[in-house]
Parts: structure tokens; sequence; C-alpha cells
């Protein structure tokens, strides 16, 4: 049986790099994103102030009514947090400019950020209840530039092409052509053959992206604050999910057409709502909610939590267990659903 | 002698169409087994059926006597009627994938000189021509070592150089020792390759027998093959059976000399007339009432 496995994961391979097309569009196109970014935001051109929101409970009756004037500042956007730490981690990595808790009279200003220097002025500025009903306290962080914050989830983004496009549009080719029905009269069984596919584009995943990682780490000088091992963890859970996911989508159809539309029905919305390239804070709450049910927001924030805040494997816990729950249900279903051809 | 293969009734229906209508055969070890017969005879079904690729409605099927399982996979090596390969491999590489995925194994440089693939080994298998790609199908049903091959009209679609070198390997592969099921819709394959042939049409076995035995049974007398653009004419001064075919019309009949006798009275140009002795295509026509390419 391993044998078998390891037959067709050795082809499987060879067509990848083989195939230089593809090859070079895995490689390049994280790049391509990277370098676009970086040249567009080297120069942080957003002009609004963001102010996160903590809310711990009623806010007096003396500063309620100026406060709720100082919401409708102009270019200000509020962010509503549910917890002080998310909070000051965003405003220790620059992502908001100020904190506030209206509730207990507070707000955290980032002494390294002139933003944050400008938007407490726009606060205090705002009234003198304001001025003088809020205790200030500062945080000292490190911005992380937007290319640096966007790196993690391009490389999410690019574990899901991959993923999708390598395993099951591939997939469906085969079955298509004919390739599958010939390896069914083979002793090759559905389990060896999948295990091959998920095993053969794991090992690409992991090489391209630790390419792009390592190429973009000496280019850009982006820095992993968290364990390496941390990162490796996510990037298998991460690419084992995604191409369980891709399995499902191949497990039946032979039709390349009809599998392309599902892999983008599939990946423009993970692409668009798993903060690949800007953060869902502030969007509605159904929308995050359904967020939290594409792999790929568990893949980009457990990357980004690892790289950009240095969080351990324990902090990223629930994003470990989502992508394996994930990755069970999408593989056991990818299993039963497999035929070798369409049935007849 | 046991039979290597068995088949009981076996039925398959598609919508509208009964594409095998309870054929029964079974295949003695070591010969080689024509199925014979137009396109839409029902060949290529009764052949999935037996490789496992489709369902079958109802029948048996039986490997060395028993129902087929994994020990027919392992000893049964199978050339389709026409797939593609996995890509971005080299014909080599090729069949050590395939040989690779079966525990019996042939000698892979016997293989390749019984295929006659040494001057392809490197090529991209996307890169060859028709003929090479069918030696290499044919290479990859021997990775195993088969006890039984399956040939689904393999020379389809060759030119009559590269059909031919396919001949002689079948050939060769069959005097090693090997039973073979072969379905094609040519004669002439059929007559130099089969020791058994089974003709069928709409889904049904209508004989099976040896070639010679087909031939007594079924092509008594003689053909005339007159080539016109006007067959109907003829068939007033020739009351014997029949058949309208390409460029003209042909006759079966018992009588030759009074045929021709015929003829010449009518004022038929005689240098457009052929006679033969019957062929299996005869037989085919004679069984069938239409031509087997049609």
């Amino acid at each position: 049986m391993f044998k078998r496995i390891l037959i067709i994961f050795i082809n499987r391979n060879r067509e990848f790099y083989r195939d230089k097309s593809g090859f070079g569009w895995n490689i390049l196109f994280p790049f391509f994103v990277i370098v676009g970014f970086s040249l567009i935001f080297s120069q942080d051109s957003r002009k609004e102030y963001k102010v996160g929101v903590i809310n711990s409970g009623n806010i007096s009756n003396e500063i309620s009514i100026q406060y709720e004037e100082f919401r409708k500042t102009k270019f200000v956007e509020f962010i509503e947090f549910e917890s002080l730490g998310n909070g000051i981690n965003r405003l220790l990595r620059h992502r908001i400019d100020l904190l506030i808790d209206p509730a207990e009279g507070k707000y955290w200003k980032s002494s390294t950020s002139p933003k944050s220097f400008m938007t407490e002025k726009l606060l205090i500025s705002s009234s003198e209840e304001i001025r003088t009903g809020f205790i200030p306290e500062s945080v000292n962080g490190r911005e992380i530039p937007y290319v640096e914050w966007l790196f993690p989830g391009v490389l999410a983004m690019n574990m899901m092409f991959s993923a999708l496009f390598g395993v099951g549009y591939s997939v469906v080719r085969d079955r298509k052509n004919g390739v599958l029905k010939r390896f069914s009269v083979t002793p090759l069984t559905p389990f060896e053959f999948l295990t091959a596919q998920i095993l053969s584009r794991m090992f690409v995943i992991l090489l391209t992206t630790g390419t792009v990682y390592t190429a973009c780490i000496l280019i850009y000088g982006f820095e992993n604050r968290g364990s390496y091992l941390s990162l490796l963890i996510i990037f298998i859970l991460g690419s084992f999910s995604m191409i369980s996911l891709a399995l499902i989508i191949a497990s039946r159809s032979s039709s390349e057409e009809f599998a392309g539309g599902i892999l983008n029905l599939l990946s423009w919305p993970m692409m668009m709502l798993s903060e690949v390239w800007f953060s869902m804070e502030g969007a509605r709450p159904w929308v995050i909610k359904f967020a939290e049910l594409l792999p790929l927001s568990h893949i980009t924030s457990g990357i980004r939590q690892v790289m950009n805040d240095g969080a351990s494997l324990y902090e990223i816990r629930s994003q470990i267990l989502a992508l394996s729950v994930m990755s069970i249900i999408f593989l056991s279903a990818g299993s039963v659903l497999f035929r070798w051809q369409k049935s007849d | 002698m046991n039979p290597i293969l068995e088949v009981i009734e076996l039925k398959k229906h598609f919508p509208g169409v009964k594409a095998v209508d309870g054929i029964n055969f079974s295949i003695e070890p070591g010969i080689c087994f024509g199925l014979l017969g137009p396109n839409g005879a029902g060949k290529t079904t009764t052949i999935e059926i037996i490789e496992g690729i489709l369902n079958k409605d109802s029948g048996t099927i039986l490997y060395k006597g028993e129902n087929r399982g994994k020990r027919f996979k392992a000893e049964t090596g199978i050339q389709f009627q026409s797939t593609r390969l996995p890509e971005y491999l080299t014909v080599l590489e090729t069949l050590k994938t395939f040989r690779g995925l079966y525990p019996g194994k042939t000698d892979i440089d016997w293989i390749i000189e019984v295929c006659r693939l040494e001057e392809i080994l490197n090529r991209d298998n996307r890169k060859i021509s028709g003929g090479q790609k069918q030696r290499l199908l044919l290479a990859i049903a021997l990775t195993n070592n088969p006890e039984l091959i399956i040939l689904d009209e393999p020379t389809t679609g060759l030119d009559p150089q590269a059909r031919r070198h396919l001949w002689e390997i079948v050939t060769g592969i069959k005097n090693s020792g090997k039973t073979i099921i072969l379905t094609t819709h040519y004669m002439e394959e059929a007559e130099r390759l089969c020791d058994i042939i089974a003709i069928m049409d709409y889904g049904k076995i209508i004989d099976i027998d040896t070639p010679h035995s087909l031939l007594i049974k079924h092509g008594k007398g003689a053909t005339i093959f007159i080539r016109t653009e006007e067959p109907e004419t003829y068939l007033d001064i020739l009351s014997c059976p029949y058949f309208i075919v390409e460029n003209g019309i042909e006759f079966r009949t018992d009588s030759l000399n009074l045929c021709v006798q015929k003829l010449a009275a009518s004022g038929t140009d005689l240098t457009e007339m052929t006679v033969r002795t019957p062929n299996l295509e005869d037989v085919f026509l004679e069984l069938t009432g239409h031509t087997l390419r049609a």
C-alpha cells in the first residue's frame, strides 16, 4: 500500500514541477502581490483615524452626550472590541490609533504613533467634559506595516489556491480524461489515491510557501514573532484542510467548467471575508460569524497571530481546533463521495 | 481445462437500449477470444462490465471459477479503447508507475522489447504518435505479468502499418501462452489473431466458434461483387441473396456458373465483376444483415 501511495505521490510532484506555468505561478504570484502592495503602501495613504471602543458597561450621564457627539467626528472610524486585551493588542501594532472605554472613563494611546497623538487631540478637544472625564494611559508598541500585516494573508491565500485548484481541478481533469478510469482497474484503492494526492499537494504547498516565506523575510525583513513550530503546524493544518475541501469538489465531477465554477465560488468569498486583504473589524456581526466558518479565516488569523503578535501554540488553539475539525469533516465527505469515474 | 473466464446470462440496459442482452460465453486459458461486432453492438459495454468499470444489471462473471476480486485485478492487464495517461511523465516513467501498482511484475526490459518502445523511452507520453501510444498502452497492460489481457479495439484509428505492427506484438504475446480477449470491428484483425470469435450485435451473441468453423457454417458458396453506381439494375438479373455495399452490389450464390452466364447474357461488363470465396465479413453480413462498419 505505501509503495503505491509513494508512486502516485512522486508522479503528482513530477507533474507539478514539470508544469512550468503552474509551478511559476505558485511561486511568483504571492511575490507579485507583496511587491505590488509594498509599492502601493510604501507610504500609508489611509486618511482616516481608527478608534477602538471597549463596551464594559453603561456610560455615565455626564459624558454620554459629548461622547455620542465625538462619535460623529468625520474621518474617524469606530471599531468595537469585546475585550481590553484584544484592543490593546491592536493599539500596540498601530492597527488602531486610540482605544477608549467610555464606561470606565479611560482611553489608551500609543506613545510611538503620531496618528495616536492626533486622535487623542481630536478626542480631548471635542468637549471639556471628555477632556476632564477620561483618564489617559499610554502603551508602547511597534507598528506593523500593512505589507507585513498582509503577508500572512497572502501566504494563506496562496495555500488556498494551490490546494483548491491544484487538487480539485487536476483530479476532475484526470477523471474527465480517463486517467482515473485507468487507475481504477489497477490494485490502487481510492484511499491510497486520495492519500497520495493529499501528501503530494501538502509537500508542494509547504515547499512553495517555505520558499516564498524565506524570500520575503530576506528581501523585506518581515519578522516572525512566534515560534517556527507554531507556524509549521498552522501551515500543515491549513493546507490539509484546504486539500480536503478540494477533494469534496473533486469527488464526482468530470466537468472542468463545473469544477472551476465551484472553486471560484468558494475561493473568492473566502479571499474577501477571511481578512486576507483587510481587517473585518467593523463588519456586521453575521458577516464575521460567517467568516468563522471558512477555513481560510483560521489559516490567515493563525499565521498572522504567530507572525505579527508572537502568539504561542496555546494562543492559536481555536484556529488549530477549527482547522482540525474542518479537515476531518471535509476529508470524510470527500472520501465517501469519491468515485473513479462518473457512475453508470 | 477449466475456463479462465465465464460470462453467464449477462445483462446491461441503458435507458432505451439493451446494450448487453443475456450473453453467455466462456474462455479457455491460452487462447485469443474475439468479440466482433459493429459500433454499438455491445462489445465495449461487455468488456467494461468484465473489467469492473460498469456495473451489470444481472448475470454472473467468474474468473477462474470464482467471483472477481483483488486477484482478478492483480492478474488482469487492460487496454482501454481510448484513455489518457498521467501528464508530464516520460514513457519509461509511465511504465514504471503502473508496474509499481501491482504485486506481480514483468521484467520491464522484456516489455520494452516486446512492445518496441526502446526509441521513445525518454519521450513525454503526450508527444508520441498514435501507434506508439497504442504500443505503450499495450505495454502498460503487460506490466503486471497478467494471465488475462483485455484489449478493447486496440488498433482503432491506426494507419495500416501501425495496425500490422500491433498485430505482430499481440501474436507474440499470444504465443507466450497468455489469454487475450480482443474486441474489434476489423474483420482482418479478428481473422488473424483470434482462436474463437463471438459475433455480437444489438447486445446479443449471434454465433460463437472458431473462424474456420464460422466460415464452414455460414460461408458456403461464392461471393460475386459487381462494381456499379446503380446496384438495383442487377436485382432483375440475379435472384440470389444480395447486399448493397460501398461502390456496388454483392450476391451470394451456390451456383456460380449459372450466375455468370446470366450476367453475360444480360450484357453486363464482366471486367467490373469480382468473384471470391467468403470471408468473415461475409459471415457477418449473413448473420446480421448489415455491414460490419455500419
